[in-house]
């Protein structure tokens, strides 16, 4: 911009001169401050829809390294007691794989890790500290993230009653079928109980949850999906043959 | 605002072209490492789980007895 040596000559429209010159130069400034909130706008876009998802792609790579190495472990008990697995795992911690085929781009090999905070739930999907562990009677239930932060729930409207999820941790394959879904408020923190739903609709005592946000890219309700446990195959049995591994 | 930037900074203006970009890195790194995780945390997107207390959102209250649609 001009330095202000552009004055015009006559002493009368000096002063006339000089005021428009101020007023051309704050209007220039909110002009730039405008570009600028728009180009920190489009950064914190690029921020959400790309780097979380770089961000989110390592982290799981590298949780799913360490639920395969706990899972491997020797000294993992290979039977399913009635403690399955010590529910006061680690937090931050990946004790379990995860496989829907319907939601197959994303939940396949999917590290399930201990705790539903932010940083946790970039590893793959979170499960409910305070919820049971896989197989074991309660409901094991986990939260995913639907857009952003790896987004493995991503496709979750995509998912129907009968669909199954199945749940690889060091002592067995735990198949769940999914049965009800319903939308609901932030705060529903009822979906995660044992008993979330009215005797009968279920029809067991050993469910899964699993909840992500709703719309997609807003989240002021939440989306959860209950299923029921239908099979249990001992580790030394392997994989489940539709799983096709 | 930015022109007056630009003649503040020194040297020559290849030099100053670097010094701006240099200082673009440095603010999109503040950006993308501190200032967007910051304001995530404090927006309502991306929220996936039912309140258990640990996210300060909503009070946490006894579970209301809404397990009847």
């Amino acid at each position: 911009m001009a330095e202000g040596s552009d004055d015009a000559t006559g002493l009368g429209t000096a002063n006339a001169v000089r005021k428009r010159h101020r007023l051309a130069k704050a209007v220039g400034v909110i002009g730039e401050l405008f570009v600028t909130v728009g180009v920190v706008l489009l950064l914190f876009s690029a921020y959400q829809l790309w780097w979380t998802n770089v961000i989110a792609s390592g982290n799981t790579s590298v949780a799913r390294e360490q639920a395969k190495e706990y899972i491997q472990s020797p000294s993992a008990p290979s039977a399913p007691s009635s403690k399955p697995l010590n529910a006061a795992f680690p937090r931050g911690d990946a004790f379990a794989l995860m496989y829907i085929p319907r939601l197959k781009d994303h939940v396949w090999e999917l590290p399930v890790v201990q705790g539903v905070d932010l940083e946790n739930l970039t590893k793959g999907v979170g499960h409910y500290p305070e919820t049971a562990m896989p197989g074991e009677v309660g409901n094991f239930a986990v939260a995913g993230h639907r857009a952003t932060n790896g987004e493995p729930f991503a496709n979750f409207d995509q998912l129907q009653a009968g669909d199954k999820v199945y749940v690889q941790t060091p002592q067995a394959w735990y198949t769940y079928e999914l049965k009800v879904d319903r939308i609901v408020e932030p705060n529903a923190f009822w979906v995660v109980d044992p008993k979330p739903l009215p005797a009968g609709v279920l029809g067991s005592d050993r469910i899964i949850t699993l909840t992500t946000c709703n719309p997609r890219w807003a989240s002021y309700q939440r989306w959860a999906f209950w299923g029921v446990l239908t099979n249990v195959r001992l580790r030394k049995d392997g994989p489940p043959p539709e799983l096709e591994l | 605002m930015y022109a007056a930037l630009w003649h503040r900074l020194p040297g020559p203006n290849v030099l100053k072209a670097v010094e701006v970009l240099v200082m673009l890195g440095v603010i999109v790194i503040v950006l993308f490492a501190w200032v967007f995780p910051w304001a995530t945390v404090h927006l309502p997107i991306d929220n996936v789980t039912v309140d258990s207390g640990s996210q300060s959102m909503s009070t946490p209250g006894p579970p209301p007895g809404g397990q009847t649609e």
